[in-house]
């Protein structure tokens, strides 16, 4: 059929562009190799899996990142002192806190946080994501609050695109299976940018 | 779908149901299909991607996500899984440590993985154990070569290298870390038995396995029976006469070759190396107890009942070995044979039972080693009489094993002199279990004679006087340790009213007065120490900083508490304590209390003669707590949210002051306040 060899030719497209830009990786593969009639799902759940956690995740580790800065705030905010008092406070939590944030943050816990997002990306293949959680540990061994900080950011950038482009894939899938016709499954291709 | 068309890959047959192995197929057919896996991993993503490859890999697969639940499947079924995959980081529970578990308890192959892929990492996991460490993300070709392990383990154990194996590694590792020895031979005693227990069950289930069985040898059980006539022929022989060959003649066991003879043989002239070498050393003790343990019993199943009798009849293990622990232990001549086994069983018993009860238990490791300092505590300090009657008790109160442990503990830090003893948690163990009627009577009578010699320096004194009643102060991780694993084992037992209310603690406490009478020794040994320490003002504020600490720290952890008033209080203090020791290392007293409230909350659930026990330990931690509160206003920095206590603290200290009135009308066994050093 013609719409089915169209549609699955832009998949293939699509998918090949994903691993030559690292979105994916073989694991991706993988994953789909082990999908089989006894769980014709398998994929679309794992990833969905793998999004809920990382979505929670992200979370924590931001948190974590910041839970020095709101305490402060509240405990203050709890006190009721006097408008002198405040801003005098204030004041000097600003400065406390410019200088304890490095000994504050749990830089254990958010390697913690970030171990376990490396993990659960690399399982499904989501190369950059995995990448750059390999460069924020390095960060939070090194206690670098800002370098931390930023490369959070880049993670989270990351993830977002590989969940956008997992998404529309899958979406092809699902046409290509209405339309009547097989997902073409890849072995070849991550093998030409396998690292 | 169907992945047809450009499909490259050649799925693998479906899997037909689980290939068990019992479908009589030849061994090579089937195998490594139906091996049964079991993964652990806090990851969901990558739990159900192993899953499935692990069944791609036509392997029966249990996932679980934690590792407390993972050691409960593999000990609810000891045969029913054949290796082990676990991630190492883990929030609940180490992957290392999930690891020594298995290996010790379970003898089951154990493999790592990990994201992260430093060397470091695996190295550890070598040198933990582990048979093999994979990087994620894993590919199902990693999987698929896992049964090597199961295999090459059977094989190692065909080889018949297992019994002395395990014999030299538990060896190996009680002479390795002598601080942790009590742990380690615990732990490797708990290894042992489980091991033990799973060859017979592997022998019991030979036929069924008959694809992998032809890879393991059955071993031999040493079983009580057995041993003894194993020790008969020994003693027969003389110990320096006795050849393997010699013993296997005398034995005349069919299927008993001269190897497992050689092998047991080698393990228990150890055992007895140990025993005599315990005199000059507490540790040594331990080791000696848990070492003979592990000799003796390591072939002994596990059961609370089979312990009890195989104890009973292990007992009969040379007097003269046995006598030797006694006078070591006790510095007394002993002539009590029949008193020093019952109390080497108990201890047995209880160090076995303890990781029972804490399976799954991080603590688990440090109870047994607790455990068995505090049996080396204890017979330092306690008398043989009162050892033998605790332990008399104790063996007729064999169902109460986890009762008896609980309480145990908390005879144990009664028993327990100084502050810096060890943790005598198992002594405390055998002492509660056993008795809960003659506990007050034996422990007060020690606890008086302990608390006095003590009480030098004020705190030491205090400590005493807590650990006259509650089995003083060993080191507070390991105490804290016990009293907390209690508080998670018994979580039903009925705490009583806590907390906020001072209503129930003046109930309690009239209680308490109520069952002072009753219970002569105890609270008189208690109540004299109390006054010693209205006279020690000066060392309060630590100790009651400390306590402050444990109370804070109760009233928090009990807010569910009902029922039998007398244990509330004590439990409270002592948790609090044993937080607070936990916290602050430097304090031990509430330590001991802790474990003695725990076990006497424990013990009142139970019966009520364990009710009478505990209300005793009750009472006095009841009379501590009320020390202890009046020098909270003090502590204040300590624990602002102690709020409740004041309350509780006042009514407290109206009743002392109405139980000092007690005193008077109990005789003290030669206790005096005037003879209390100050």
């Amino acid at each position: 059929m013609e719409v089915v060899g169209q549609l699955q030719k832009q998949y293939v497209d699509f998918i090949t562009s994903l691993f030559r830009e690292a979105y994916l990786d073989d694991q991706y593969v993988q994953l789909q190799k082990l999908q089989d009639d006894s769980n014709p799902e398998f994929v679309v759940e794992v990833v969905s899996i793998f999004f809920e956690d990382s979505e929670k995740l992200l979370n924590d580790l931001a948190s974590s990142l910041l839970v020095s800065i709101s305490l402060f705030w509240v405990f203050i905010l709890c006190l009721r002192p006097s408008l002198l008092l405040m801003v005098v406070l204030f004041f000097l939590l600003f400065l406390f806190q410019l200088y304890s944030q490095q000994q504050v943050v749990d830089f254990k816990k958010v390697d913690g946080y970030v171990h376990q997002f490396k993990g659960s990306s690399s399982s499904v293949g989501a190369q950059r994501v995995k990448n750059a959680c390999v460069t924020l540990r390095n960060f939070c061994e090194e206690k670098n609050l800002d370098g931390c900080s930023r490369y959070l950011n880049l993670v989270k950038q990351e993830f977002y695109l590989v969940k956008n482009k997992l998404e529309t894939l899958l979406r092809m899938e699902q046409q290509i299976l209405q339309a009547g016709g097989t997902v073409p499954l890849l072995e070849q291709v991550p093998l030409l940018w396998k690292q | 779908m169907n992945l047809g068309g450009l499909q490259a890959v050649k799925s693998m047959s479906v899997p037909s149901s689980s290939l068990s192995r019992k479908s009589g197929d030849g061994v090579s057919d089937q195998f490594p299909a139906g091996l049964r896996v079991l993964v652990v991993d806090d990851d969901p993503i990558c739990l159900l991607i192993l899953e499935k490859m692990l069944k791609k890999c036509l392997y029966e697969v249990t996932k679980c996500n934690r590792a407390e639940l993972a050691l409960n499947y593999l000990r609810e079924n000891k045969n029913g899984y054949d290796i082990v995959i676990s991630d190492v980081h883990m929030p609940d529970m180490d992957g290392f440590k999930l690891l020594e578990h298995v290996g010790l308890e379970m003898d089951l192959p154990v493999i790592m993985m990990s994201a992260d892929d430093g060397k470091k990492v695996v190295m550890k996991g070598i040198t933990h154990g582990a048979v093999d460490y994979l990087i994620k993300p894993v590919r199902i070709e990693a999987l698929k070569n896992i049964w090597q392990h199961v295999v090459r383990k059977n094989k190692d154990e065909y080889k018949g290298k297992d019994c002395e194996q395990t014999g030299s590694v538990e060896d190996g590792e009680q002479q390795q870390k002598p601080p942790e020895d009590a742990e380690y031979s615990s732990s490797a005693n708990e290894g042992n038995w489980k091991n033990s227990k799973k060859r017979k069950d592997e022998e019991d289930e030979a036929e069924e396995r008959d694809d992998t069985s032809s890879l393991k040898k059955p071993r031999v059980v040493w079983s009580v029976e057995l041993h003894q006539q194993f020790v008969t022929a020994v003693n027969h022989l003389g110990l320096d006469k006795a050849v393997p060959k010699k013993i296997l003649e005398l034995m005349n066991v069919p299927g008993l070759t001269r190897e497992n003879v050689a092998s047991h043989l080698q393990k228990y002239r150890l055992y007895l190396r140990r025993l005599s070498g315990v005199s000059q050393h507490q540790n040594g003790l331990n080791n000696a107890f848990m070492g003979p343990t592990d000799a003796t019993f390591g072939s002994m199943s596990s059961f609370n009942g089979i312990e009890l009798q195989a104890l009973a009849s292990s007992g009969q293990l040379p007097p003269q070995s046995l006598a030797i622990i006694q006078a070591a232990a006790l510095g007394r001549a002993t002539n009590k044979s029949p008193v020093p086994v019952p109390l080497v069983d108990q201890r047995n018993l209880f160090s076995f039972e303890s990781p029972k009860l804490r399976f799954g238990e991080d603590s688990l490791l440090n109870n047994n080693s607790k455990q068995i300092n505090l049996l080396h505590g204890i017979p330092t300090n306690m008398e043989p009489k009162q050892l033998a009657t605790l332990h008399q008790s104790a063996q007729s109160l064999g169902n109460l094993n986890m009762q008896l442990q609980s309480q145990s503990s908390q005879s144990g830090s009664l028993l327990t002199q100084r502050p810096q003893s060890q943790p005598r948690t198992p002594l405390l163990n055998e002492i509660n279990g056993s008795h809960v009627s003659t506990l007050p009577s034996s422990l007060g009578q020690p606890i008086m004679s302990q608390a006095l010699p003590s009480s030098v320096l004020p705190r030491n004194g205090i400590e005493n006087v807590r650990g006259g009643t509650f089995g003083s102060v060993s080191q507070p991780s390991s105490a804290l340790d016990f009293s907390v694993n209690h508080g998670t084992e018994f979580p039903g037992n009925s705490f009583p009213l806590m907390s906020n209310s001072g209503i129930p603690i003046l109930t309690s406490k009239g209680m308490l007065q109520e069952e002072v009478k009753s219970e002569m020794k105890v609270p008189r040994g208690y109540l004299p120490n109390y006054d010693t320490f209205d006279e020690l003002n000066q060392n309060r504020t630590q100790d009651w900083g400390v306590q402050t600490d444990g109370s804070t720290f109760d009233v928090s952890q009990h807010s569910n508490l009902q029922g039998s008033l007398d244990v509330s209080p004590s439990i409270l203090v002592q948790q609090g304590f044993s937080s607070n020791l936990k916290s602050e290392q430097s304090r031990n007293i509430p330590v001991s209390k802790a474990t003695f409230a725990v076990g006497d909350s424990r013990a009142g659930n139970i019966s009520n003669p364990s009710q009478q026990l505990n209300s005793s330990p009750a009472d006095i931690s009841q009379r501590i707590k009320a020390e202890r509160l009046p020098n909270m206003g003090f502590q204040n920095t300590f624990f602002p949210e102690q709020f409740g206590q004041d309350d509780l603290m006042s009514a407290l200290l109206k009743q002392q002051e109405g139980t000092g009135a007690v005193e008077s009308e109990f005789g003290f066994d030669g206790y005096h306040l005037d003879n209390l050093p100050v």
